[in-house]
C-alpha cells in the first residue's frame, strides 16, 4: 500500500479526500488509479521511492534548510577578493525588491496584454543596455557570457559562411569550454575551429602580430574580452577590428558592462557584435547562480535574422498606447525546430528585469562614478600589494577591476597563501593554474585578484597587511 | 459544475506607464557612490588617467536620470501590469506550481547570495550537502546513477545530452559515423534544435493512428548512423507511448543512446522510472516540476544518466565522503563546461526544499492530483459547444494534460483560438498555452491544471471559456476586439516583422519613428 499524506498538503488545494471524491464522481470513475490506464503495469515503479520523509510543515523545513545553510561561510562575513566571471558588486535594495515581485517571478509566457508590464521591463532591459553598449539591437538574455560569446561566434559563422574563430589564449577557461562545446566536435561537418591568439608577455594584451598571422579568408570572427579575463583593458580594439574587417571577419567583443560608464562602447572602436555578462548589474553572486549573458548588434536585418534569442519590439496599439511584443520569433527553434537559429528556451529573463532596474538607478552619472571608483580602488590595491616582498604584478597593461598577482617571489604556492589569508578572514584571489592549454604551469604561482566598489581603502589595507604577513611567514 | 460558477469582474491595473527613457530629469540620481579615499587618489591619480586614451568613453550613455523612488515605483507599476500567476494560469507543459516563499526568503540569505562558487569547498558545505541531497532524491525518482545541475534550463539539459552523446560516441571512435538523432514531432522542439546545434542531423517521426509513431517507423529510421533517441513521454497531448521499452531496445540494438525528456513529468512522477524503462539519461525541469519559480529563468535542467555515461558529464560533480562534500573537477572524459560554474544554485536549493516538503507521499499525491484534475477538466471543457479533444478516437484517459481544439467554433463563428485567448485574459485568466509549431491540431489549446489549482479555480477557468464561446456566437465583436479589461488594447503585429519598423531599443524607435 502507498504511504499517504495524513493531512491536506499546503501546496495542493485538492489534496482533500472529499474534493477528490467529488472530482472522481464527475469523471465517472471509482479510483484515481483507473486514470493511469495508458501506462502498462510493467512500466510502473519496481520498488517504492526511497526519499526522506515528507516535511509539509514550513516550520520544520525552515529549520532543516537553515541548519544546512549555517554550515556556509560568506563573502559578507569574510573579505573576499575572488572574481573571475562572478564578482561581488553592490546590489541596490530596489533591485532585490523588484526581483522578488510575485507577478514577475511567476510570469511564464503570457500575452502582450496580460503580461504587458513584464514585456515592458524586458524591452527596457534591452533598451537601457543598448545605450550602455552602444547598440540599437539587444536580444533577451542567454544563459551566460560563454553562451553569448558562443552564439555570437555561430552567428558570425552563418553570416560569413566560414568555420574558424580566433580568440585570446588567455580567455577564461570556463568560458572557453562553453564556447568550445558550442563550436562542436572536429569529427562533425558543422565544427567551428577555434584558433588561439597569443599575448604580449609584458603587457598581457593581445599579440597583434600573431593575430595578423592567423587571420585569413577562412576566419569567421575574432573574439576578445575587454576588460580581459585577467583584468586588462584591451587598448588595441580599433587595430584588432580593422584587421578583422580587412579579412572579412566579424569582430565580437565581450565587455563587462559595469566598465562601460568609463570605457568606450565597443562599436565605437569597431565591434560588430557585443556580448557580455549580466551579473555585475545588480545581481548577487548567488554562488555562481547569478550569471547570465547578453548579445547586441547594429540594427541590420542580416544580424537580427540570426539572433537565437527572444527579441522584444516597441509598437503602438490601436488606441495609441505603448505595446511590447515578440519580433522575429518564427526564426527561433519554437518556430522552426532544428532549422531555427541554435535554440531558444527559458533563460535568465528575471535577471534581465533586475538589470533594467539597476541601469535606471545608476543613470549616466552613476555608471561613471562607479567605473571611476572601481578603477581607482583596484589600481590602488595593485599599487599597494606589489610593495610586499615577493609579490609582483604579472602584467603591466592597464587594469580595470581585476589583476594578476604573482606570488613566485614568496616561495609559497597560491594555495598556501590563500590558506593563510583564511586565518585573517580573507578569501584571496583564485589561483590561475587552470589557465588553458600549456599556459597553466606558467601561471601556477599567480592569483586573479578582484577589487570592486565594495572594497574600501581600509579593506584593501587590511588585505595588504595580511598578505605581507603570510608572504613572510 | 461550471454553470454555477460566478465570473469575476476583473480589470487589470492600467497606469499608462511611460517607457523609462521618457522619465526622469537631468541631474536626478538613483544611486550615488563615495569619492575614493584621499590615499587612494594620491596613489593612483585621476581615474581618466588610468584608461588608455583610445578606450576612454567619449559620449555618456543616454540612460534616464531618475531618483530612487521613481525607479521603484515604475517597476512596481510594471509588475502590477503583469498577470503572472496572480489570476489562474493553467499554462500547458509549464506545470504552474506554488513557489514556496519560505525558499525565496532562505535563498535570499547571504549564505547563498553572498557566496562565490570559487570559495574553498569547506566554506560551502551546507549548499553542497543540499545539492547532493537533491541528486540522491532525483536518483530515486529516475533510477539514474548521477545528476548534474549545470544546465540553465530544460533545453540546456537537452543540449547537455547532445554534448554527452558526442563525447560517448567519440570515445568509441564512432562519432563521425553516428551523426543522426531521432526524435518525434510531438517531442519538445528544443530536442531537435539542440541536436542540430550540436552538429547532428535530425530525424523526426510523425504520429500515427495510435497517437504516437509506429515501431515500424522507428525501425526504418534507426541505423548505424543513429547517435541517440530524444523523446518526451507522455507527449504534450497527454498520450503515453506504451511501446516505449521496445523503442529503447531498438535504439540500443542500433548502438544509440536514449534520452527521456521529462518535461512532462508531472503526470508520471512517482509512477515510473526512466532507467527502469531502459533509458540512459533523463532531464527534469526544477523550475517547473520541482516548485521553483519560472519567470522565464533563472532555471535549471537537472540532467541524470547511467553509470556508463557519468564519466562524460560536465564537471564539477558534487561528491560526498564521510559526511564531507567536495567538487570533483578531475574528470578526464568530461565534456567540460555546459555553462559557467555549477548551476543556478538558488533554484537547485528551492527544488531540494520542494522535494523535502513533498516527500514520496506528496510526490505520488501530486501526480495523482494532476491526472485527476486533467480528466475532471475534460468533462467540463467537452461540454462547451464547439470544443473538441485532439485525437478523439483515442479512448484511454489522458495523463496530466490534454490538447483541445476550437476549430468547430471557428467554423461556426469565424473566431479562432488567438482571439479567444485574448478575451480570456479579460477575466483574469492567463492566456492558455496553444501548441508548438507545427500545429497538428487546428486552433489548439492545451491547459494543464497540475496539483496546485483548486477545483474552484478549474471550474472558473472552464466557465470563462464557456462564456467566451457564448460571446463568440452571440456578440462576436466583443471577442474580436478583445482585450477590453487588460493593460492595453490590441495592436497590429505586422510592423514587428519589418526591419523599417521593428525597434528593439528606444534609440532604434527614436531613429525610425521618433522625433520628426
Amino acid at each position: 500500500m502507498k504511504n499517504r499524506l495524513e493531512t491536506a498538503h499546503p501546496y495542493m488545494a485538492n489534496s482533500v479526500p472529499a474534493i477528490k471524491e467529488a472530482m472522481l464522481r464527475a469523471i465517472g470513475v471509482a479510483t484515481v488509479e483507473e486514470l493511469f490506464e495508458q501506462i502498462p503495469a510493467e512500466h510502473r515503479l519496481r520498488s517504492p521511492l526511497d526519499l526522506p520523509p515528507a516535511m509539509p510543515s514550513e516550520n520544520e523545513l525552515r529549520r532543516h534548510v537553515l541548519d544546512q545553510l549555517r554550515r556556509n561561510e560568506t563573502c559578507e562575513d569574510n573579505l573576499s577578493f575572488i572574481g573571475g566571471g562572478c564578482w561581488q558588486h553592490h546590489v541596490p535594495a530596489v533591485c532585490d525588491e523588484i526581483a522578488g515581485r510575485a507577478e514577475m517571478m511567476t510570469s511564464v509566457w503570457g500575452t502582450p496584454y496580460s503580461d504587458h508590464g513584464r514585456n515592458q521591463a524586458w524591452f527596457e532591459f534591452a533598451s537601457l543596455l543598448g545605450e550602455l553598449v552602444g547598440c540599437d539591437v539587444v536580444g533577451q538574455p542567454v544563459y551566460s557570457w560563454g553562451y553569448a560569446a558562443g552564439h555570437a561566434i555561430r552567428m558570425a559563422a552563418r553570416l560569413t559562411g566560414r568555420r574558424r574563430v580566433l580568440l585570446p589564449c588567455l580567455i577564461d577557461p570556463e568560458r572557453l569550454s562553453v564556447i568550445s562545446n558550442l563550436c562542436g566536435s572536429k569529427e562533425m561537418a558543422s565544427h567551428i575551429e577555434i584558433v588561439e591568439i597569443g599575448f604580449d608577455d609584458e603587457t598581457g594584451l593581445l599579440d597583434l602580430a600573431d593575430l595578423e598571422a592567423k587571420l585569413s579568408g577562412e576566419t569567421a570572427a575574432v573574439y576578445f574580452d575587454c576588460p580581459s579575463h585577467l583584468g586588462l583593458i584591451e587598448s588595441q580594439g580599433a587595430e584588432i577590428a580593422a584587421l578583422a574587417r580587412l579579412h572579412g571577419a566579424e569582430t565580437i567583443v565581450g565587455a563587462d558592462p559595469i566598465s562601460l560608464g568609463v570605457l568606450e562602447a565597443p562599436p565605437v572602436y569597431g565591434a560588430d557584435i557585443v556580448v557580455g555578462p549580466m551579473q555585475p548589474l545588480g545581481i548577487h553572486m548567488n554562488t555562481g547562480g547569478g550569471v547570465g549573458g547578453f548579445l547586441a548588434t547594429r540594427d541590420e536585418a542580416r544580424y537580427v535574422h540570426e539572433y537565437p534569442t527572444l527579441l522584444i519590439s516597441l509598437a503602438r496599439t490601436r488606441r495609441d498606447e505603448w505595446a511590447f511584443a515578440l519580433s522575429c520569433a518564427h526564426q527561433t527553434s519554437y518556430g522552426l525546430r532544428e532549422e531555427g537559429k541554435d535554440w531558444t528556451g527559458n533563460s535568465v529573463n528575471n535577471w534581465a528585469i533586475v538589470n533594467a532596474v539597476y541601469l535606471a538607478l545608476m543613470g549616466p552619472a552613476g555608471m561613471r562614478e562607479l567605473g571611476e571608483l572601481i578603477l581607482q580602488r583596484a589600481n590602488y590595491a595593485a599599487f599597494k600589494l606589489v610593495e610586499i616582498d615577493g609579490v609582483a604584478l604579472r602584467f603591466s597593461g592597464p587594469l580595470f577591476k581585476e589583476f594578476v598577482l604573482d606570488y613566485a617571489g614568496t616561495g609559497k604556492s597560491v594555495a598556501a597563501i590563500n590558506a593563510g589569508l583564511r586565518r585573517h578572514g580573507i578569501f584571496g584571489g583564485r589561483g590561475l593554474g587552470d589557465l588553458g592549454g600549456d599556459l597553466g604551469p606558467d601561471f601556477e604561482t599567480c592569483a586573479l585578484t578582484c577589487v570592486t566598489e565594495i572594497h574600501s581603502q581600509a579593506d584593501i589595507d587590511r588585505f595588504a597587511d595580511a598578505l605581507a604577513e603570510e608572504a613572510a611567514r | 459544475m461550471s454553470e454555477n460558477t460566478k465570473l469575476r469582474r476583473y480589470h487589470a491595473a492600467r497606469w499608462d506607464e511611460p517607457v523609462i527613457h521618457e522619465m526622469g530629469h537631468p541631474g536626478r540620481r538613483g544611486n550615488v557612490f563615495p569619492k575614493p579615499e584621499d590615499a587612494v587618489r594620491e596613489a593612483v591619480g585621476p581615474a581618466a588617467d588610468l584608461i588608455p586614451v583610445a578606450l576612454r568613453r567619449k559620449a555618456a550613455p543616454a540612460l534616464p536620470e531618475m531618483d530612487e523612488y521613481d525607479v521603484l515605483r515604475h517597476f512596481i507599476h510594471l509588475s502590477q501590469q503583469t498577470l503572472g500567476m496572480m489570476g489562474i494560469s493553467l499554462f500547458g507543459t509549464c506545470t504552474m506550481k506554488y513557489n514556496s516563499r519560505l525558499m525565496e526568503g532562505l535563498t535570499a540569505r547571504p549564505e547563498v547570495r553572498a557566496a562565490h562558487p570559487h570559495q574553498d569547498e569547506d566554506t560551502l558545505q551546507g549548499t553542497l550537502a543540499m545539492i547532493h541531497g537533491l541528486d540522491r532524491i532525483l536518483r530515486s525518482l529516475s533510477g539514474m546513477d548521477r545528476f548534474v545541475f549545470q544546465a540553465g534550463g530544460g533545453a540546456d539539459a537537452a543540449y547537455t545530452h547532445c554534448c554527452v552523446t558526442r563525447a560517448y560516441h567519440a570515445s568509441r571512435g564512432e562519432l563521425a559515423q553516428r551523426d543522426e538523432i531521432v526524435t518525434t514531432i510531438q517531442t519538445h522542439p528544443c530536442n531537435a534544435a539542440t541536436a542540430a546545434t550540436a552538429g547532428f542531423k535530425v530525424v523526426t517521426l510523425m504520429i500515427e493512428e495510435n497517437g504516437y509513431p509506429s515501431l515500424d517507423a522507428l525501425k526504418a529510421a534507426v541505423s548505424d548512423r543513429t547517435a541517440a533517441l530524444m523523446i518526451n513521454n507522455p507527449d504534450d497531448m497527454g498520450v503515453y507511448n506504451p511501446e516505449i521499452r521496445d523503442w529503447v531496445r531498438i535504439v540500443h540494438e542500433a548502438g544509440g543512446l536514449c534520452f527521456y525528456d521529462h518535461a512532462n513529468f508531472n503526470g508520471v512522477m512517482g509512477k515510473l522510472r526512466a532507467r527502469e524503462l531502459g533509458f540512459d539519461a533523463c532531464m527534469y525541469m526544477l523550475h517547473k516540476t520541482f516548485g521553483a519559480p519560472k519567470g522565464n529563468g533563472p532555471a535549471v535542467g537537472a540532467y541524470g544518466c547511467s553509470e556508463e555515461l557519468a564519466p562524460f558529464l560536465p564537471a564539477p560533480l558534487v561528491v560526498e565522503e564521510a559526511g564531507c562534500y567536495w567538487l570533483d573537477r578531475d574528470r578526464p572524459q568530461s565534456v567540460g563546461k555546459i555553462r559557467e560554474f555549477w548551476g543556478n544554485v538558488p533554484v537547485i536549493l528551492k527544488a531540494y526544499a520542494w522535494a523535502r516538503a513533498m516527500g514520496a507521499e506528496g510526490i505520488d499525491e501530486a501526480s495523482d492530483l494532476s491526472v485527476l484534475a486533467n480528466n475532471y477538466m475534460e468533462k467540463g471543457l467537452l461540454a462547451i459547444p464547439g470544443v473538441t479533444k485532439s485525437q478523439s478516437h483515442l479512448t484511454q484517459r489522458r495523463l496530466e494534460m490534454t490538447r483541445y481544439s476550437v476549430e468547430k467554433l471557428q467554423e461556426e463563428t469565424g473566431i479562432g483560438i488567438g482571439e479567444i485567448s485574448n478575451r480570456m485574459t479579460d477575466f483574469g485568466i492567463d492566456a492558455p498555452w496553444l501548441a508548438h509549431e507545427p500545429w497538428l491540431v487546428p486552433e489548439p489549446f492545451t491547459p494543464e491544471a497540475g496539483e496546485l489549482w483548486s477545483k474552484e479555480d478549474i471550474d472558473r477557468w472552464i466557465a470563462v471559456l464557456a462564456e467566451v464561446a457564448r460571446e463568440a456566437r452571440e456578440e462576436p465583436e466583443t471577442v474580436k476586439t478583445a482585450p477590453h479589461n487588460q493593460v492595453v488594447h490590441a495592436f497590429d503585429p505586422a510592423p514587428l516583422e519589418d526591419p523599417d519598423h521593428w525597434a528593439m531599443t528606444w534609440r532604434a524607435w527614436q531613429r525610425k519613428r521618433g522625433r520628426g
